[in-house]
């Protein structure tokens, strides 16, 4: 039976594959990212073998317990949880628990996180293999500290499962994900200096650690090695307890599961009257307008995207006040026009299939793309005037201002008329509607790549003239070239932003239902 | 409850038999015909849809149907053939034809981040519509179909069923002279489908055209008047309803023509339990 388990994951993976050549191409590019962390981990233990037993003990504790957190949490925010093996789809087959149990729980290893968590683990054996026994006890611990990960999340999926098929906790989980996603860097240099002012700190962190469900199966190497059999007895012990425990809560969710499915209809949001709808007017456009801002605020996909934007000047503020050097604070207007102006450059791809409403009703091409850039721009004006104009206020130097407001205004104007010929050409493989913002599903990666660079490549192209001016200004060219700015980008953006809109909304009308049979391809 | 609003507008005008002009069908499709890949899905379809008929389409499973019905509503661009909505080319001058159309497309997402009440409003406002006009027919066709209940509600946390009845909204909001459905009554309760049912009925009797695809054999033959049977991408057979079943029960009929049935041999094990 567990064999069978076994075997029916390998099968699903080996049938996903071939679906498609670019399903193969996305797993590819999945296991090189891994192989090179995994490459850099088992590189990093083997070294560790020349360490002092203390710090070797420190970094794997450490590691192993970062690893067990990781499992448990990145299932629930990322709503990534691999559900091919569902128990849910075996409640009709009468798996026996405990095989059920134990082909769940290897199944588990398979797959790109499982390999690389192994491998790793493995590597420790490395670390350890200055003594027979020391190696002996890092196998023992690698095992049971991968199957404490494996299980654990298993445990956590289970356990959040009603939660997790709850639509707005998805939503929300998945965009505060981003937060500290997007904050990593400062985050780590926090963290760093906080260790550098207190080296103990980490020790004692991992001494702790040791000691608990956590860490206690990635210590057994290193008391092994230091021959300390008593504490390596008990932390065995530990491991061995919390594995056991952490089966047992799984076995209890999962009966549980299998005979109550899970409720996911809870909290209906009711909104009344038409919303946005009743304030635009009463026109296709304005209906476009309506729906696209509406998909802004609710569908994560685009909230995510608005989530970040705060958090640019949070972070180019963070670099500034690091490095001293404030110049790259004044371009976050500019970079946050990029970002808004480009961020619907797959606006119908977004859409999936739902695009069929446009081209069923008959909508113009020119209508759909001037619908939704004027949705974007309802918000990405303002922010980015005000991005224009808050970090000379930061700096107190204001000689930049104009130049820096005709380059913003430019990029966000051309941007958006780049953009409205860019979604009506091509569809990119974005998430699909109510799939978390990170699951990208696998397609034409060189196609996507092209789009996304040679688009960026065509932009940088158009806001020449603003670039140059601005570029001649910093060179010490006085406030003239500034000036000059100001007045031709909001111009030359605007008439780029009109012929984006006229030449997009051809190239749709003649077009939508390629576009549409390329959409529900991707889907 | 009245559905003024959804009567077609100037349904064609009576033909008098003096006249020597064949009345213009409502839809007429002329040697349809796609390709995926190396499969032909659609392998020239030719089909007149008298305008004012209840028409079905019934197939077994990759027929064709769908295929055929985007084809006819301009959704999917056919590799041969025409299609005529009411004398209008749909791939010639589809601006046109599409504001004649209604389409229920089977098998596409709706914009489902809004409420059941935001997209019928939507679908109005696309097509051009006076917002009074779409408020009041929007309350109405809500009320008619049991949704008002869950106007407010995201239309993501709608059951199958309740997702069915807003598309159907969605696609009668215009009051179009043509109405396609692709699988209208798929997942929807007795008691809603009935009164869908009676919907359209009223829509025919006052002059509009209906198309529906179907796997029940006993809810078309109940409803339509006109059947056609679709399999492996050709027309097997056309007409009235009964032209069609020629005297069978429109199931008999159909399984005769579209063949496939196997008699229950074999499987013995399963009697030995």
């Amino acid at each position: 039976m567990v064999a069978h388990l076994l075997r029916l994951k390998l099968t699903l993976l080996r049938n996903s594959l071939r679906r498609s050549p670019w399903q193969l191409v996305g797993l590819g590019i999945g296991a090189l990212y891994a192989l090179g962390i995994v490459g850099v981990g088992i590189a990093g233990l083997l070294l560790l073998r020349q360490a002092d037993v203390a710090t070797a003990q420190t970094v794997v504790v450490l590691g192993g317990a970062a690893a067990v957190l990781g499992w448990a949490i990145i299932p629930i925010v990322a709503s990534a949880a691999d559900m091919t093996l569902d128990p849910a789809r075996f409640t009709t087959f009468a798996v026996p628990m405990p095989q059920m149990l134990t082909g769940l729980a290897l199944a588990g290893l398979i797959g790109t996180p499982g390999a690389a968590t192994s491998l790793v683990a493995l590597a420790t054996v490395g670390t350890w293999s200055r003594s027979f026994l020391g190696a002996v006890g890092a196998l023992v611990g690698a095992i049971l500290g991968v199957l404490t990960c494996v299980v654990l999340a298993r445990v956590v999926t289970a356990g959040t499962v009603g939660l997790a098929s709850s639509r707005r906790f998805k939503d929300v989980s998945a965009i505060a994900f981003l937060i500290p996603l997007v904050l990593m860097g400062p985050i780590v240099a926090g963290v760093a200096r906080g260790i550098q002012s207190s080296a103990g700190f980490v020790a004692e962190l991992a001494r702790f650690l040791e000691w608990t469900p956590a860490g206690a199966a990635w210590a057994l190497g290193g008391e092994f090695a230091a021959g300390h059999y008593g504490t390596a007895t008990l932390k065995l012990l530990i491991a061995l307890a919390s594995l056991a425990a952490l089966a047992l809560c799984w076995k209890v969710l999962l009966e549980r599961a299998l005979v109550t499915p899970p409720y996911a209809g809870t909290a209906k949001k009711k909104t009344s009257g038409l919303g946005l709808f009743g304030m635009v007017p009463a026109t296709p456009t304005g209906a476009i307008v309506a729906r696209s801002l509406s998909y802004w605020l609710r569908d994560p996909r685009y909230a995510g995207s608005l989530v970040v934007v705060p958090l640019l000047p949070v972070l180019l503020w963070f670099q500034a006040s690091q490095s001293g050097f404030y110049g790259l604070l004044q371009f976050v207007g500019p970079l946050t026009a990029f970002l808004l102006a480009w961020s619907i450059a797959s606006d119908v791809s977004y859409d999936s299939t739902a695009f069929a409403l446009h081209v069923s009703a008959g909508v113009r091409g020119s209508q759909d793309r001037l619908g939704r850039a004027v949705a974007c721009l309802v918000f990405a004006l303002p922010i980015v005037l005000l991005f224009s104009v808050v970090p000379m206020f930061i700096i107190g130097d204001w000689t930049l201002l104009p130049g820096i407001l005709g380059l913003s205004l430019g990029v966000l104007f051309t941007g958006l008329g780049l953009s409205s010929v860019v979604s009506a050409r091509y569809t990119t493989p974005v998430p699909l509607p109510g799939d978390s913002p990170f699951k990208k599903p696998p397609g034409n990666v060189a196609q996507t790549l092209a789009v996304q660079f040679g688009g960026m490549a065509v932009l940088l192209l158009l806001v020449s003239p603003e670039l140059a001016l601005v570029a001649v200004q910093l060179a010490g060219g006085g406030p003239v070239p500034g000036w000059i700015c100001l007045a031709l980008g909001p111009v030359l953006g605007f008439v780029l932003f009109v012929a984006g809109v006229r030449l997009g909304g051809k190239w749709l009308e003649v077009r939508a239902p390629e576009l549409l049979a390329q959409l529900a391809v991707n889907r | 409850m009245t559905f003024e609003h959804l009567q077609p507008p100037a349904a064609a005008a009576p033909v008098s038999p003096a006249d020597p002009a064949p009345p213009v069908p409502a839809l007429a499709l002329r040697g349809l015909a796609k390709r995926f890949g190396t499969k032909i899905a659609v392998d020239g379809i030719s089909l007149d849809v008298p305008a004012g008929s209840f028409y079905g389409i019934v197939g077994p499973n990759g027929a064709g149907k769908t295929t055929t019905l985007s084809m006819a509503t301009g959704l999917l661009r056919p590799d041969f053939g025409t299609a005529l909505v009411h004398g209008v080319d749909v791939w010639q001058r589809p601006l046109e034809a599409k504001k004649l159309m209604g389409v229920l497309p089977d098998g596409v997402r709706l914009f489902d981040r809004l409420t059941g009440e935001q997209l019928v409003s939507y679908a109005g406002l696309l097509r051009g519509m006076d917002r009074a006009v779409v408020v009041s027919r929007v309350a109405e066709l809500l009320a008619a179909l049991d949704l008002s209940q869950d106007a407010g509600t995201l239309v993501v946390d709608y059951s199958a069923g309740m997702t069915k009845k807003i598309a159907l909204a969605s696609a009668l909001i215009h009051a179009p002279r043509l109405l396609v459905l692709d699988e209208p009554f798929e997942s929807v309760d007795p008691v809603s489908a009935a009164n869908i049912r009676d919907i359209l009925e009223r829509y025919v009797a006052s002059g509009g055209t209906v198309i529906v695809s179907s796997h029940v054999m006993d809810l078309v033959q109940r409803m339509c008047d006109h059947v056609a049977v679709v399999a492996g991408g050709r027309v097997l057979a056309a007409g009235t309803v009964d032209q069609v079943r020629g005297g069978e029960s429109l199931e008999d009929r159909f399984v005769h023509l579209v063949g496939g049935r196997s008699h229950a041999e074999g499987l013995e094990w399963l009697r030995t339990f």
